[in-house]
């Protein structure tokens, strides 16, 4: 690849992912209220599409507030840091044959890795907040991240086996004759799970549980900071169903449609389970999620790599 | 984890049932005859005010919106000098309606009475007077009252007897 393809590829991937960030407040309003037989914000533009211009205006016009009691440069660092950490993991992903930004042998766990990251930046906003909530929120996500984390990464290490390559474009170039979710069912329900958990969204959102931390670790920020975690939840969100479609759904493998817009199909679906997910369901106690994470998916995953590890070897002898 | 599914699944068949947001400007919810909102002053089927200031819909008010003077004209007939409501304090519990003898003060069914300035939500009588005898068109309380008024002499009401003659002593 030559470099002002790459620079082209780059831009082309930043303005897409924060436009579908940017969108994805707009259509999740949107289907929320179709799930509760409501229309949603249909007033603003065709469709209610500009509402996403109304909020970003509104939200650069809000008083942009640090409390004096906050630790500033950390408090200011904080919301940059999830954006970037979700950004970075983008440019691993394989939209389609050649949109990539950085096509690494090692690109699954180089996301993994950037996942990790993100949580820095939920701890550093807790803490740096000096509030008690913001305190407790951050100690939720660190503790709910951290232990997702573990088997997030088991949950994929079956489709690494199965491919043979940590490389995203050789994992789905892998599954041009089988989509792996069919041997690795167990792996994309445990992977499903352990992403929602990553990126807190509902039915695993206690680190910001309104009903009881106000907002949890974003309790203190306004105007475009508190906007920047909602960015970085989005993306996360896109991140997520990214993710899901390449790894477990063949990415952009598909007939006639061009590979792009079967990727992107598969990814907005996973984008309305997410949001199907958030309408549906109730929280869990924080307890029951801890327990639920070690004690069964844990196993599970680690379960899943043994035999999935098992089959492979027999395979090949 | 099963009922976990089967909540997803049934939220999901709601995206396919009928709306219940009522698209309000554009449409307009249908409001029953007696629905209570903005208040006015009627009229009787000849066109005099109905109102005779006895001050009971300001004493019904109980958030004490409605302020009036009675005043009198040459012939006798009381009516309100000034009939002033506050729609900013009003709660449209329409207990004046229910106190008024006359049926002059009528609750409407309108309700889109929005103002930028607070002031403009104090009505005066010339905004609340309506030329229209608004739920009761036959009502016409002078007629049926047995005051004395220009024009009625005692005993000319509708339905009402020549007045007793005190100085005679013929039943």
């Amino acid at each position: 690849m030559t470099v002002p393809h790459t620079i082209v590829v780059i831009i082309c991937v930043l303005v897409a992912a924060l436009t579908i960030a940017a969108g994805l407040i707009w259509a999740e309003r949107r289907l929320l209220a179709l799930f509760q037989d409501r229309y949603g914000p249909n007033r603003v533009g065709p469709f209610g599409l500009l509402q996403v211009l109304a909020d970003m205006i509104k939200i650069f016009a809000k008083e942009d507030w640090i409390p004096p009691f906050a630790d500033r440069a950390v408090f200011v660092l904080a919301p940059a840091v999830i954006v970037v950490t979700v950004l970075m993991s983008f440019a691993v992903l394989p939209f389609a044959p050649g949109i990539i930004v950085a096509d690494l042998n090692i690109g699954l766990l180089f996301i993994l890795g950037m996942s990790s990251l993100g949580v820095y930046s939920i701890v550093l906003a807790g803490w740096s907040s000096d509030n008690k909530y913001s305190l407790l929120g951050a100690l939720r996500a660190s503790a709910q991240m951290l232990s997702y984390e573990v088997f997030m990464g088991l949950s994929l290490m079956g489709v690494v086996l199965l491919a043979g390559s940590f490389n995203l474009t050789h994992i789905v170039q892998a599954q041009s004759g089988l989509w792996f979710v069919v041997p690795q069912f167990l792996g994309f329900i445990l992977f499903l799970i352990a992403g929602i958990a990553e990126t807190r969204r509902l039915p695993f959102d206690l680190p910001e549980a309104e009903s009881e931390l106000i907002a949890g670790y974003h309790s203190e920020y306004s105007g475009m900071k508190f906007g920047m975690f909602f960015v970085g939840e989005y993306l996360g969100v896109t991140l997520i169903s990214a993710l899901i479609s390449i790894l477990f759904f063949g990415g952009w493998l598909g007939p006639v449609l061009p590979p792009l817009v079967w990727f992107l199909v598969k990814m907005f679906f996973f984008i309305g389970f997410f949001i199907l997910l958030r309408a549906a369901l109730p929280r869990p106690r924080f307890d029951q999620l801890m327990a639920w994470g070690w004690k069964v998916m844990l196993p599970l995953a680690l379960a899943n790599l043994l035999a999935t590890g098992a089959v492979v070897l027999a395979w090949n002898k | 984890m099963l009922s976990l599914m089967e909540t997803l699944w049934r939220v999901m068949l709601h995206a396919f049932r009928k709306r219940v947001t009522v698209q309000y400007p554009d449409e307009k919810p249908y409001l029953a005859p007696r629905w209570r909102g903005r208040i006015v002053l009627s009229r009787d089927p000849d066109g005099g005010e109905r109102c005779v200031a006895c001050y009971l819909c300001a004493v019904a008010c109980p958030v004490d919106c409605i302020a009036l003077q009675a005043t009198e004209d040459e012939t006798g007939r009381r009516y309100p000098e000034f009939f002033r409501i506050n729609f900013s304090r009003c709660i449209f519990c329409g207990y004046c309606e229910e106190a008024c003898p006359t049926y002059a003060i009528q609750l409407t069914p309108d309700f889109e009475m929005g103002e930028y300035r607070r002031e403009n939500l104090v009505y005066e009588k010339e905004d609340l007077l309506i030329n229209g005898p608004g739920k009761y068109p036959d009502y016409n309380f002078w007629r049926v009252a047995g005051v004395k008024i220009g024009g009625k002499d005692k005993g000319g009401a509708q339905n009402e007897g020549a007045p007793v003659d005190l100085h005679t002593l013929l039943p």
